[in-house]
Protein backbone atom coordinates (compact mmCIF):
# COMPACT_ATOMS: atom_id res chain seq x y z
CA UNK A 1 0.00 0.00 0.00
CA UNK A 2 1.34 3.55 -0.92
CA UNK A 3 1.78 6.00 1.42
CA UNK A 4 -1.78 8.59 1.56
CA UNK A 5 -1.87 10.63 4.48
CA UNK A 6 0.16 13.40 2.73
CA UNK A 7 -2.87 15.29 1.79
CA UNK A 8 -3.55 18.25 4.68
CA UNK A 9 -6.90 17.82 6.44
CA UNK A 10 -7.55 21.44 5.55
CA UNK A 11 -6.99 22.02 2.17
CA UNK A 12 -6.65 25.86 0.56
CA UNK A 13 -8.06 25.70 -3.01
CA UNK A 14 -6.57 29.39 -3.19
CA UNK A 15 -3.11 28.22 -3.18
CA UNK A 16 -1.30 27.77 -7.13
CA UNK A 17 -1.19 24.10 -5.96
CA UNK A 18 -4.92 23.96 -5.72
CA UNK A 19 -4.92 20.91 -8.73
CA UNK A 20 -1.78 19.01 -7.59
CA UNK A 21 -3.47 17.02 -5.19
CA UNK A 22 -5.82 15.82 -7.77
CA UNK A 23 -3.27 15.08 -10.01
CA UNK A 24 -1.40 13.00 -7.13
CA UNK A 25 -4.88 10.79 -6.50
CA UNK A 26 -4.79 10.38 -10.16
CA UNK A 27 -1.26 9.16 -10.43
CA UNK A 28 -1.88 7.21 -7.17
CA UNK A 29 -4.52 5.79 -8.58
CA UNK A 30 -2.73 4.62 -11.69
CA UNK A 31 -0.13 3.51 -9.59
CA UNK A 32 -2.65 1.02 -7.83
CA UNK A 33 -4.12 0.06 -10.97
CA UNK A 34 -0.57 -1.04 -12.34
CA UNK A 35 0.01 -2.89 -9.33
CA UNK A 36 -2.96 -4.76 -9.17
CA UNK A 37 -3.61 -3.27 -6.11
CA UNK A 38 -7.14 -2.05 -6.27
CA UNK A 39 -9.05 0.49 -8.10
CA UNK A 40 -11.08 2.33 -5.52
CA UNK A 41 -10.18 5.92 -5.13
CA UNK A 42 -7.37 7.88 -3.34
CA UNK A 43 -9.55 9.60 -0.12
CA UNK A 44 -7.91 11.77 2.33
CA UNK A 45 -7.74 9.33 4.99
CA UNK A 46 -9.33 11.40 7.52
CA UNK A 47 -13.20 10.66 8.77
CA UNK A 48 -15.50 11.61 6.94
CA UNK A 49 -14.71 11.49 3.55
CA UNK A 50 -16.07 15.28 1.76
CA UNK A 51 -16.93 15.71 -1.83
CA UNK A 52 -17.45 19.58 -2.35
CA UNK A 53 -18.64 21.05 -6.13
CA UNK A 54 -20.30 23.71 -7.09
CA UNK A 55 -22.61 25.48 -9.09
CA UNK A 56 -22.71 29.52 -9.97
CA UNK A 57 -24.81 30.45 -7.18
CA UNK A 58 -24.18 27.02 -4.50
CA UNK A 59 -21.27 25.17 -3.08
CA UNK A 60 -22.40 21.48 -2.82
CA UNK A 61 -20.87 19.35 0.45
CA UNK A 62 -21.34 16.06 0.72
CA UNK A 63 -20.18 13.70 3.83
CA UNK A 64 -20.42 9.76 3.96
CA UNK A 65 -21.48 9.59 7.74
CA UNK A 66 -23.26 6.35 8.02
CA UNK A 67 -25.65 5.84 11.27
CA UNK A 68 -24.86 9.24 12.71
CA UNK A 69 -28.16 10.60 13.88
CA UNK A 70 -28.59 14.28 12.32
CA UNK A 71 -28.63 15.86 15.89
CA UNK A 72 -25.50 14.28 16.75
CA UNK A 73 -23.80 16.43 14.43
CA UNK A 74 -22.36 19.95 14.75
CA UNK A 75 -22.01 22.05 11.37
CA UNK A 76 -20.99 25.47 11.74
CA UNK A 77 -20.15 28.33 8.93
CA UNK A 78 -17.75 31.58 9.54
CA UNK A 79 -16.99 33.51 6.17
CA UNK A 80 -15.68 30.42 4.35
CA UNK A 81 -14.43 28.05 6.63
CA UNK A 82 -16.69 25.14 7.04
CA UNK A 83 -16.86 22.85 9.91
CA UNK A 84 -18.04 19.31 10.50
CA UNK A 85 -17.95 18.02 14.29
CA UNK A 86 -19.57 14.86 15.49
CA UNK A 87 -19.60 11.71 17.22
CA UNK A 88 -20.15 8.11 15.47
CA UNK A 89 -21.25 5.60 18.85
CA UNK A 90 -21.54 2.25 17.94
CA UNK A 91 -24.54 0.48 20.52
CA UNK A 92 -23.30 -2.35 22.41
CA UNK A 93 -25.35 -5.51 22.01
CA UNK A 94 -27.33 -6.34 24.74
CA UNK A 95 -26.63 -10.28 24.50
CA UNK A 96 -23.31 -12.40 25.06
CA UNK A 97 -22.69 -12.07 21.21
CA UNK A 98 -19.28 -13.44 19.82
CA UNK A 99 -17.65 -10.98 17.13
CA UNK A 100 -16.59 -12.60 13.82
CA UNK A 101 -15.62 -9.04 12.20
CA UNK A 102 -15.52 -5.51 13.58
CA UNK A 103 -14.62 -3.21 10.68
CA UNK A 104 -16.76 -0.20 11.61
CA UNK A 105 -14.97 2.69 13.35
CA UNK A 106 -16.62 4.64 16.22
CA UNK A 107 -14.89 8.15 17.88
CA UNK A 108 -14.32 11.56 17.59
CA UNK A 109 -14.50 13.25 14.36
CA UNK A 110 -13.90 17.38 13.60
CA UNK A 111 -12.83 18.47 10.40
CA UNK A 112 -12.78 22.18 8.90
CA UNK A 113 -12.99 23.12 5.41
CA UNK A 114 -12.28 26.18 3.60
CA UNK A 115 -14.01 27.21 0.79
CA UNK A 116 -12.57 29.46 -2.26
CA UNK A 117 -15.23 31.99 -1.51
CA UNK A 118 -17.06 33.03 1.38
CA UNK A 119 -20.50 31.77 2.01
CA UNK A 120 -24.05 33.51 3.23
CA UNK A 121 -24.17 31.50 6.31
CA UNK A 122 -27.83 32.58 7.19
CA UNK A 123 -28.42 30.43 4.01
CA UNK A 124 -27.06 27.58 5.08
CA UNK A 125 -29.07 24.56 4.20
CA UNK A 126 -28.32 21.14 5.81
CA UNK A 127 -30.23 17.86 5.24
CA UNK A 128 -29.32 14.34 5.95
CA UNK A 129 -30.67 11.36 4.15
CA UNK A 130 -29.28 7.82 4.38
CA UNK A 131 -25.67 8.23 5.78
CA UNK A 132 -25.11 11.16 3.30
CA UNK A 133 -25.00 14.77 4.31
CA UNK A 134 -25.90 17.49 1.88
CA UNK A 135 -24.98 21.16 2.79
CA UNK A 136 -25.57 23.87 0.27
CA UNK A 137 -23.73 26.80 0.75
CA UNK A 138 -25.29 29.56 -1.18
CA UNK A 139 -21.93 31.74 -2.57
CA UNK A 140 -22.16 35.26 -1.24
CA UNK A 141 -23.51 37.78 -3.05
CA UNK A 142 -20.53 40.64 -3.57
CA UNK A 143 -18.30 37.26 -4.60
CA UNK A 144 -20.39 36.15 -7.43
CA UNK A 145 -19.50 37.32 -10.91
CA UNK A 146 -21.07 40.36 -12.46
CA UNK A 147 -21.86 40.43 -15.98
CA UNK A 148 -20.85 44.34 -17.40
CA UNK A 149 -22.67 45.13 -20.32
CA UNK A 150 -20.39 47.87 -22.34
CA UNK A 151 -22.69 50.97 -23.13
CA UNK A 152 -22.23 52.07 -26.40
CA UNK B 1 -7.65 18.40 35.14
CA UNK B 2 -9.68 15.81 34.44
CA UNK B 3 -10.57 15.48 30.53
CA UNK B 4 -12.58 13.19 28.93
CA UNK B 5 -10.70 10.42 26.71
CA UNK B 6 -11.94 11.41 23.69
CA UNK B 7 -11.10 8.53 20.52
CA UNK B 8 -10.79 9.79 17.29
CA UNK B 9 -11.92 7.64 14.28
CA UNK B 10 -9.47 6.60 12.54
CA UNK B 11 -11.02 6.05 9.04
CA UNK B 12 -9.78 3.49 6.66
CA UNK B 13 -10.11 4.15 3.36
CA UNK B 14 -13.02 2.84 1.09
CA UNK B 15 -12.06 -0.11 0.20
CA UNK B 16 -11.73 -1.19 -3.95
CA UNK B 17 -13.35 -4.39 -4.90
CA UNK B 18 -10.74 -5.66 -7.74
CA UNK B 19 -13.00 -8.41 -9.32
CA UNK B 20 -16.51 -8.36 -9.37
CA UNK B 21 -17.91 -12.20 -9.62
CA UNK B 22 -20.97 -10.92 -11.63
CA UNK B 23 -20.42 -7.32 -13.16
CA UNK B 24 -23.77 -5.57 -12.19
CA UNK B 25 -22.97 -2.30 -14.05
CA UNK B 26 -20.33 -0.22 -15.27
CA UNK B 27 -18.77 2.22 -12.24
CA UNK B 28 -16.74 1.06 -9.56
CA UNK B 29 -17.41 -1.33 -6.44
CA UNK B 30 -16.79 -0.98 -2.95
CA UNK B 31 -16.34 -3.55 -0.10
CA UNK B 32 -18.71 -2.29 2.71
CA UNK B 33 -17.49 -1.97 6.46
CA UNK B 34 -19.07 -4.67 8.26
CA UNK B 35 -19.62 -6.07 12.10
CA UNK B 36 -20.59 -9.30 12.45
CA UNK B 37 -21.24 -11.23 14.95
CA UNK B 38 -23.41 -14.14 16.65
CA UNK B 39 -25.11 -15.47 19.60
CA UNK B 40 -26.58 -18.71 19.96
CA UNK B 41 -29.59 -18.17 18.38
CA UNK B 42 -28.88 -15.27 15.23
CA UNK B 43 -26.29 -14.21 13.28
CA UNK B 44 -26.13 -10.35 12.63
CA UNK B 45 -24.39 -8.32 10.37
CA UNK B 46 -24.33 -4.66 10.14
CA UNK B 47 -23.04 -2.54 7.25
CA UNK B 48 -21.94 0.85 6.08
CA UNK B 49 -23.45 1.55 2.73
CA UNK B 50 -23.64 5.48 2.77
CA UNK B 51 -26.65 6.55 0.04
CA UNK B 52 -27.98 3.21 -0.24
CA UNK B 53 -31.83 3.57 0.05
CA UNK B 54 -33.86 0.21 0.78
CA UNK B 55 -35.32 -0.27 -2.80
CA UNK B 56 -31.08 -0.34 -4.28
CA UNK B 57 -29.98 -2.90 -1.98
CA UNK B 58 -30.43 -6.58 -3.03
CA UNK B 59 -29.68 -9.12 0.06
CA UNK B 60 -29.47 -12.56 -1.61
CA UNK B 61 -28.41 -15.50 -0.02
CA UNK B 62 -28.36 -18.97 -1.54
CA UNK B 63 -26.30 -22.05 -0.72
CA UNK B 64 -25.13 -20.22 2.53
CA UNK B 65 -23.46 -17.67 0.42
CA UNK B 66 -25.21 -14.49 1.37
CA UNK B 67 -24.66 -11.39 -1.29
CA UNK B 68 -25.21 -8.12 -0.44
CA UNK B 69 -25.04 -5.29 -3.18
CA UNK B 70 -26.40 -2.27 -2.83
CA UNK B 71 -26.19 0.66 -5.71
CA UNK B 72 -25.69 4.40 -5.33
CA UNK B 73 -27.32 6.89 -7.45
CA UNK B 74 -24.70 9.77 -8.47
CA UNK B 75 -25.98 12.40 -6.44
CA UNK B 76 -23.95 15.53 -8.15
CA UNK B 77 -26.14 17.66 -9.83
CA UNK B 78 -26.00 17.86 -13.46
CA UNK B 79 -24.34 21.59 -13.56
CA UNK B 80 -22.17 21.06 -10.47
CA UNK B 81 -18.04 20.77 -10.81
CA UNK B 82 -15.73 19.38 -8.57
CA UNK B 83 -13.55 21.49 -5.89
CA UNK B 84 -12.72 18.55 -3.86
CA UNK B 85 -13.38 14.64 -4.54
CA UNK B 86 -11.92 12.44 -1.55
CA UNK B 87 -14.69 9.56 -2.33
CA UNK B 88 -16.66 8.20 -5.60
CA UNK B 89 -19.65 6.81 -5.63
CA UNK B 90 -20.57 3.40 -6.90
CA UNK B 91 -22.00 0.25 -5.67
CA UNK B 92 -21.24 -1.54 -2.77
CA UNK B 93 -20.75 -5.71 -2.93
CA UNK B 94 -19.81 -7.73 -0.25
CA UNK B 95 -19.74 -11.37 -0.20
CA UNK B 96 -19.41 -13.83 2.62
CA UNK B 97 -20.07 -18.00 3.39
CA UNK B 98 -22.09 -18.31 6.04
CA UNK B 99 -21.25 -21.39 8.24
CA UNK B 100 -24.58 -22.43 9.85
CA UNK B 101 -27.94 -22.98 8.49
CA UNK B 102 -30.02 -20.16 7.90
CA UNK B 103 -34.05 -20.07 8.93
CA UNK B 104 -34.90 -18.00 5.20
CA UNK B 105 -38.11 -17.42 6.32
CA UNK B 106 -37.38 -15.14 9.17
CA UNK B 107 -34.43 -13.30 7.86
CA UNK B 108 -35.06 -9.41 8.74
CA UNK B 109 -33.01 -6.76 7.60
CA UNK B 110 -33.70 -2.93 8.62
CA UNK B 111 -31.59 0.39 6.67
CA UNK B 112 -31.50 2.98 8.84
CA UNK B 113 -29.38 6.05 8.13
CA UNK B 114 -26.52 4.12 5.78
CA UNK B 115 -26.75 1.15 7.85
CA UNK B 116 -27.68 -2.10 7.03
CA UNK B 117 -28.69 -4.67 9.97
CA UNK B 118 -29.37 -8.27 9.06
CA UNK B 119 -30.37 -10.64 11.07
CA UNK B 120 -30.32 -13.94 10.51
CA UNK B 121 -31.69 -16.56 12.62
CA UNK B 122 -30.14 -19.79 12.70
CA UNK B 123 -32.33 -23.34 12.07
CA UNK B 124 -33.23 -25.21 15.53
CA UNK B 125 -30.80 -27.69 14.45
CA UNK B 126 -28.13 -25.79 14.36
CA UNK B 127 -28.30 -24.67 17.79
CA UNK B 128 -26.43 -26.02 20.55
CA UNK B 129 -27.96 -28.05 22.73
CA UNK B 130 -27.29 -28.71 25.98
CA UNK B 131 -26.52 -32.09 27.02
CA UNK B 132 -26.23 -33.41 30.48
CA UNK B 133 -24.75 -36.49 31.30
CA UNK B 134 -26.41 -38.72 33.69
CA UNK B 135 -24.67 -40.67 36.15
CA UNK B 136 -26.53 -43.68 37.95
Amino acid sequence: MLVRRVWPSRPTFDSPFGDFGEVRREMLRLLDTVAGDTFGDVGAGVFPPLNITQDDDNFYLRAEVPGIKPNELSISAVRNRVSLAGKREIQREHERVSYHRKERAEGSFNRTVTLPTEVDTERVDARYADGILTLTLPKAEETKPRQITVRT
Amino acid sequence: MAREARTDIQKAEKVGVPTVPEQMRPGAVYSPSVDIFENDNTITVLADMPGVKAQDLKIDLRDSMLTLTGRVSAPDGAKESDVLREYQSGTFFRQFTLSEAIDQAKIDASLTDGVLRLELPKVEKARPRQITVRTD
